[in-house]
């Protein structure tokens, strides 16, 4: 029902009541941009978490050795435990919640890496084949350590698109199948990678197989640390997965299974279950926060529909006397709140969009990439309008049932 | 035109009910132009209402137009007062944020007349009224008279068959009523049928039927004495 006077008549009331016409639009608008902001900051704000956490596997357990603090099993407190590559090859093969495994042997000197006159500090990881999956990393280009570069301990590694464009420059594409010397022994660089969690730490790392690092950098067959993935669906499978490793490794190394200082174990099970509870208590935040602002929008435009209704009494009474219809009455009224709460809706909506595009730049640890689900923001205008026009309708319809008489009966 | 048998109307005053109309038998033809007197509470504000179909009545009948008006819908009823009916109020109810040209043309709205149109209408009637200069004013820049002339004006654009004014007088000075009653009695000469409710006498001698209230019953109907020098003054 489209009828150009009707719209006519409403838009000229619209202009010549400007004051209420924009208290009416600004509680609508500001409660439409308070959500987007809202929404937008909460998303911000978990994205952040998120990208901190996406370095890793959520079901990984890290496991290192240290001195046992306990006497066990006829042996002395302060006994080091060292793993090999033997503790490696039977959580590998014999335990059966094993998903990824890698070990890690670390080298605590030097972490000099050079190519041409470029000498720079690196971190060098020693792994297995496994640790990509661990790690979650991006293969960009090449590929990453397999099961020949252990078997045969080729002297190659993988390294971060950071630590490439240190050494290579503008020369970037060459790199693979170049030599750089680590600590002075030359590698073959054979791929790159990314690591998706935004900490630079991450990136200035080169990966070296492990068996060629054991051999190289005299290591023998010791392993500092062991770290995999577990087959692992709920916190408490996880947890029994952890305790079932300690036990076995500690069946094998003759340590108390509780001695935390012997074997030092982390599962990011927890620590995931943990970030999924904040999330969990943001989201909660956040939608509290904004159900409260959009039933203030509501409120505040009622308010201003009945007043307004009130204030226009007499002029309905009039236009009755002059041959309104109750449903031109009503339409009047309701197409005018409509139209601005539709609106000032748009304008909160376009505002808050805007702000939070100018705050998209933001990227830090806790904050990253603000976006407001607009869906969310456009129901919510939607629910404002119906509600306005709800609030409208009832004192409309009450006005338009007076009799006209009542309505102009001098005060 | 108006045929009123018997007319009963009562409101309900919490518990009590106050019987304001205790049946009124009236006729009215075309053409004529009566003023209704009565002391305050004599039922005088209910009649116009019943007779603009403003309001309902319990018992009787009234026909307007040889049309039976009797339980209408709020539709039915809005319909009817816009194409029989023009109001004059004491009060001038004229729409404080349109000018007096919109103000004029805003029955016609609810004709369906596209705007064009009625505003070149409502200028014609501005014209009639001696208000053409000040259409584009709006009501708080008009003086009490003009803003009557206004209201006068807007009663007559859908070209009602009877043009009923509730104390149209009450809230303006002797010259300006007496002006506002000589465009009223034109109004009268051209056809149309014209009810004034009044307390004033004087108002009462310038129009040529009288029909005097007193308690929700028809005390006198006369012909009043005209008034012999009707003051317009400038």
């Amino acid at each position: 029902m489209f009828d150009l006077d009707k719209w006519q008549e409403i838009l000229a009331t619209i202009k010549k009541n400007k004051l209420r016409t924009f208290l009416t639009g600004f509680s609508v608008a500001w409660g439409i941009f308070m959500l987007i902001i809202l929404l937008g900051s909460g998303n911000g704000l978990q994205n952040g978490f998120e990208a901190q956490f996406r370095g890793a596997a959520k079901n990984s357990l890290w496991i290192w050795t240290g001195r046992t603090s306990v006497a066990h099993g006829g042996m002395n407190p302060g006994r080091p435990i060292r793993f090999t590559n033997s503790d490696y090859e039977d959580l590998k093969n014999n335990f059966a919640r094993t998903e990824h495994i890698s070990g890690r042997f670390n080298i605590w000197w030097g972490n000099q890496v050079t190519f041409n006159n470029e000498v720079h500090s690196f971190g060098i990881r020693n792994v297995h084949p496994d640790y990509q999956k661990i790690e979650a990393l991006t293969i960009t280009g090449g590929r990453y350590i397999n099961h020949l570069d252990l078997k045969e301990r080729r002297k190659v590694t993988v390294i971060s698109t950071l630590v490439r464009d240190i050494l290579f420059k503008d020369k970037a594409e060459e790199a693979i199948g170049k030599y750089i010397l680590v600590n002075g022994i030359p590698f073959k660089v054979v791929g790159f990678f990314e690591d998706q969690s935004r900490n630079e730490n991450n990136m200035r790392l080169i990966y070296i197989p492990i068996t060629t690092a054991q051999t190289v950098f005299s290591g023998g067959n010791r392993l500092h640390e062991i770290s995999m993935t577990i087959k692992a669906n709920t916190l408490e499978e996880a947890q029994q997965a952890e305790k079932e490793v300690r036990s076995r490794l500690a069946a094998v190394h003759n340590f108390d299974e509780n001695d935390r200082r012997a074997l030092g174990t982390w599962n990011s099970f927890e620590n995931y279950m943990q970030m999924q509870s904040i999330f969990k208590g943001i989201r909660l935040f956040i939608w509290i926060i904004g159900i409260g602002t959009i039933i203030a929008g509501i409120v505040g435009v009622s308010n201003i529909m009945i007043i307004v209704v009130k204030e226009r009494t007499r002029e309905i009474g009039v236009r009755k006397a002059l041959g309104a219809t109750p449903f031109s009455v009503v339409s009047l009224i309701l197409f005018e709140s409509v139209i601005i709460t539709t609106f000032a809706g748009y304008v909160g909506l376009v505002l808050g969009v805007g702000l939070l595009e100018l705050l998209s730049g933001i990227d830090t640890q806790f904050f990253t990439n603000p976006t407001a689900d607009f869906r969310i923001a456009v129901s919510a205008t939607l629910l404002l309008i119906v509600a306005g026009a709800f609030a409208g309708f009832v004192p409309a319809r009450k006005a338009a049932s007076i009799k006209p008489i009542e309505a102009l009966r001098d005060e | 035109m108006i045929s009123l048998r018997n007319i009963h109307k009562s409101y309900e005053m919490g518990k009590n009910s106050l019987h304001v109309l205790k049946g009124i038998d009236l006729n009215i033809e075309k053409g004529e132009m009566v003023s209704i007197m009565g002391s305050s509470g004599s039922g005088k504000s209910t009649l116009l209402n019943i007779l603009g179909i403003l309001d309902n009545y319990d018992e009787g009948e009234y026909y307007l137009d040889n049309k039976p008006i009797r339980m209408l819908s709020e539709t039915k009823s809005a319909l009817l007062r816009n194409e029989y009916i023009g109001f004059v109020f004491q009060s001038f109810n004229l729409i404080s944020f349109k000018n007096a040209m919109e103000n004029v043309a805003l029955p016609l709205y609810y004709k369906n007349v596209s705007r064009k149109k009625r505003n070149k209408i409502a200028l014609e009637y501005l014209d009639r009224v001696g208000l053409l200069d000040w259409a584009e004013h709006m009501p708080n820049e008009l003086s009490g008279g003009q803003k009557q002339r206004v209201a006068i004006a807007r009663s007559l654009i859908a070209n009602p068959k009877i043009i009923l004014a509730d104390e149209p007088t009450g809230a303006l000075d002797t010259s300006t009523s007496y002006e506002v009653m000589n465009i009223l009695r034109n109004i009268n000469d051209e056809g149309i049928t014209v009810l004034i409710v009044t307390h004033e006498n004087d108002i009462s001698r310038m129009t040529k039927r009288v029909i005097k209230l007193k308690d929700g019953l028809i005390e006198a109907d006369y012909v009043p004495q005209p008034l012999e020098e009707i003051a317009v003054s400038a």
